[in-house]
């Protein structure tokens, strides 16, 4: 009898033992989801003192972030900052390649890039959160441009900066005496970098997928399909310095131009990181059309090419489109090909080949240097916001519409 | 006879196109191969840099990049690895909770590096690390400022789902006989993950690892302010340091450099290097793979 009751405690213990480590196990699991939550949280919480500075009317300060700063901070021409990211001072500016005059976004040592540990410091010691729009630090910073101590009730200059209108120009001109925010010019920048990228990886990617799956002898296939993924290996700092020693001056060469690094050019690189997306997936959804599709369309007469490209393209065609579109994703985000080979220039142009700036590129190379917490820091977690909110639109149209449509049209349902 | 032009036309066009694609890859790396290799020697790998980069090595940037990949698999394997198995072992594939966190790690799959980077800044570094500091009642900033080990937790997160992929379809590879003939043996859920499932797939999760690792060696955006930096006096000898990096070095080097003609070699011997490395990694992955999918079949 007591043996009995051992035994059940026992199988008891051991599952709770379980219980506690499927729960465990779940709640990792769904780190993912929460991870998700946090990105998106943390990179609007930092986006999000650009709204609120720019509906209100009245200036605003926030007393309790902006009374110890003022204390430690020395508005003086003499003072020399710690520098946050070494090369900004000994290096030329973004892109050597650009003549001076067309780069508007060259910095003038003067300017408050230089990150200044005071601010931040003093920030998490009065505790309150160092992202919160902190007008006194702005003034702060033209205070040293100007070398006169502006005191911190006087952010007029600064309310002009983050209105609408200041937004919506087609100047992007953030590290400036009145700093400008238009965003349309990198939108532009981003669009025209995008389109060229999508125009030259999408089709090649394509076509060789359709090669790959069905054109290719089935060793030649076990071949092509590893080395063309092994692309997607290729970081994209090495993409970009490609593209900015070779193909800058092959394009430059072949057109004619005045920029040997321009949209076209970063389009070009862009296009090399789309490739192996868009030909792995598509490869992927071609594969997955069933077998029986192909062999009719072979047994009613019609010949290799012709199902190919008239049989199955259309039926794997939400895939190809998932392809495509994830391609797009891939092409707006990428950062370091953007910074390396467009000329990384903010001009308002249509022109494919004059130098532009993306998004992700402005991000990339003007966050190392920004004071924190300033409209300048905020403009550029917005442009990361952006960023964020289209992936994840991109990915959840795919994985909603395209994925399902795909999975049912092929299984049935 | 239109019909064969056209058919000409549509297969020569795949072809061309895949010529096309294979040119770019092999042209890209021969010429980092042809310029880069004699470059190379074995002071370039045990030298820091000198004269203001234009001579010496890029062993802090090896030394750097190695550390990171380090600390970012020791982050972000197990929490990839559980959630594979959670994913293969613990739900039914239409329960809401896996489809809800499979859409989570494509949702991080895609999106762009340089969010991660400002998301290691927001989180990481101002959140987490200035909390840290307020906790520890530092009064210089320790933690909340960039650092070695906020930067391997934002690539720990970038490669989250390349793990999750490959570890998913290892456990995947595991015969269902396995785990039916563990549990007929009386050995619980857990037993049987932990005894029989993951040991028959520790492969994947090498796979996973090393995939994870080709791809957190090579991406730079996410660590431009979480941590790398230019130049550095001495190696990183704590979880707070910054370091150096290949990708961030090449960049610098590349593009902000004030004599781009003297650091050529050096620009070309370092993307070899960084390239021949996460080629390598990638390489071993494909293998390691393509012997699992093999087995797999054989089963």
């Amino acid at each position: 009898m007591e043996q009995h009751i051992d035994k059940s405690l026992v199988r008891k213990n051991r599952r709770w033992g379980e219980w506690l480590i499927e729960k465990g196990v779940a709640f990792v699991a769904s780190l993912s989801i929460i991870l998700i939550f946090i990105i998106f949280i943390f990179v609007f919480r930092e986006a999000m003192p650009l709204f609120s500075s720019m509906s209100l009317e009245e200036p605003t300060v926030e007393a309790p972030s902006g009374a110890t700063p003022k204390d430690d901070v020395v508005p003086n021409e003499d003072l020399t900052p710690e520098i946050y990211n070494p090369e900004v001072y000994n290096l030329a500016p973004a892109s050597a390649d650009v003549p001076a005059e067309t780069a508007p976004e060259s910095y003038d040592p003067n300017a408050p890039e230089s990150y200044d540990p005071n601010a931040s410091a003093s920030d998490a010691s009065s505790g309150s959160t160092p992202e919160s729009y902190d007008p006194n630090a702005s003034a702060e910073e033209t205070s040293t441009q100007e070398s006169a101590p502006v005191t911190g009730d006087e952010p007029a200059i600064e309310r002009e900066n983050v209105s609408l209108a200041n937004i919506t120009g087609t100047n992007w001109q953030p590290v400036s005496e009145k700093p400008k925010y238009g965003i349309s010019t990198l939108l532009i920048g981003t669009a025209k970098t995008t389109i060229v990228a999508i125009l030259f990886g999408a089709p090649l990617g394509i076509l060789a997928a359709l090669y790959s799956a069905f054109f290719a002898k089935k060793w030649l296939r076990e071949i092509i399909k590893p080395v063309i993924e092994i692309l997607a290996g290729f970081p994209s700092v090495v993409v970009g310095f490609f593209c900015l020693m070779v193909v800058g001056s092959l394009v430059q060469s072949l057109f004619g131009l005045d920029f040997r690094l321009n949209s076209f050019v970063g389009g070009i690189g862009l296009g090399i990181a789309v490739i192996p997306i868009v030909f792995t997936i598509t490869e992927d959804a071609l594969s997955s059309v069933p077998r029986a599709l192909r062999e009719a369309s072979l047994a009613v007469g019609a010949t290799e090419w012709e199902t190919a490209y008239k049989v199955m393209l259309p039926a794997a065609f939400p895939g190809v489109f998932a392809a495509v579109l994830l391609g797009i994703g891939r092409a707006f985000g990428e950062t370091m090909i953007a910074l390396m080979a467009t000329g990384n220039a903010a001009l308002f142009s249509f022109n494919i080949f004059d130098p532009a700036r993306t998004f992700a590129a402005t991000i990339g190379a003007e966050m190392g240097e920004v004071v924190w917490g300033s409209v300048h820091y905020n403009m550029l977690f917005f442009l990361g916001a952006i960023l964020f909110v289209f992936a994840f639109g991109l990915n959840t149209v795919t994985e909603l519409f395209i994925k399902e449509r795909l999975i049912k049209k092929f299984h049935g349902n | 006879m239109n019909k064969r032009v056209a058919g000409f036309f549509a297969v020569g066009s795949t072809i061309v196109a895949t010529v096309c694609i294979l040119v770019i890859l092999f042209g890209m790396a021969g010429m980092f191969l042809v310029q880069g290799l004699p470059h190379l020697s074995w002071a370039f790998f045990t030298e820091a840099p000198r004269n203001n980069n234009t001579e010496g090595g890029i062993f802090p940037a090896i030394y750097g990049t190695t550390l990171l990949v380090f600390i970012m698999t020791l982050l972000g394997v197990p929490v990839g690895t559980i959630t594979a198995i959670y994913l293969t072992e613990y739900t039914k594939q239409r329960a809401w909770l896996p489809r809800v966190i499979r859409f989570a790690v494509n949702t991080l799959a895609g999106v762009p590096s340089i969010v991660f980077g400002l998301f290691g800044l927001g989180f990481f570094v101002q959140f987490l690390g200035q909390g840290v500091d307020i906790a520890l009642g530092n009064d210089q900033m320790v933690w909340g400022k960039p650092a070695l080990v906020w930067a391997a937790a934002t690539l720990a997160v970038l490669t989250l789902p390349v793990v999750i992929v490959s570890v998913e379809e290892a456990l995947r590879a595991v015969p269902r006989e396995v785990r039916e003939g563990s549990l007929a043996l009386g050995a619980t859920k857990w037993q049987t993950i932990w005894k029989v499932v993951l040991p028959n797939s520790v492969t994947g999760i090498l796979t996973g690892s090393i995939l994870a690792v080709g791809r957190g060696a090579g991406e730079v955006a996410p660590i431009l302010f979480t941590g790398a930096v230019y130049s550095l006096p001495e190696l990183p000898d704590g979880l707070s340091d910054q370091f150096m990096h290949l990708g961030y070095h090449l960049y610098v080097l590349a593009t902000q450099s004030p004599d781009v003609d003297a650091t050529m070699p050096l620009q070309y011997a370092t993307t070899l290097v960084l390239l021949g490395l996460t080629l390598v990694l990638n390489f071993a992955a494909v293998l390691i793979r393509s012997r699992l999918r093999s087995r797999q079949i054989r089963l």
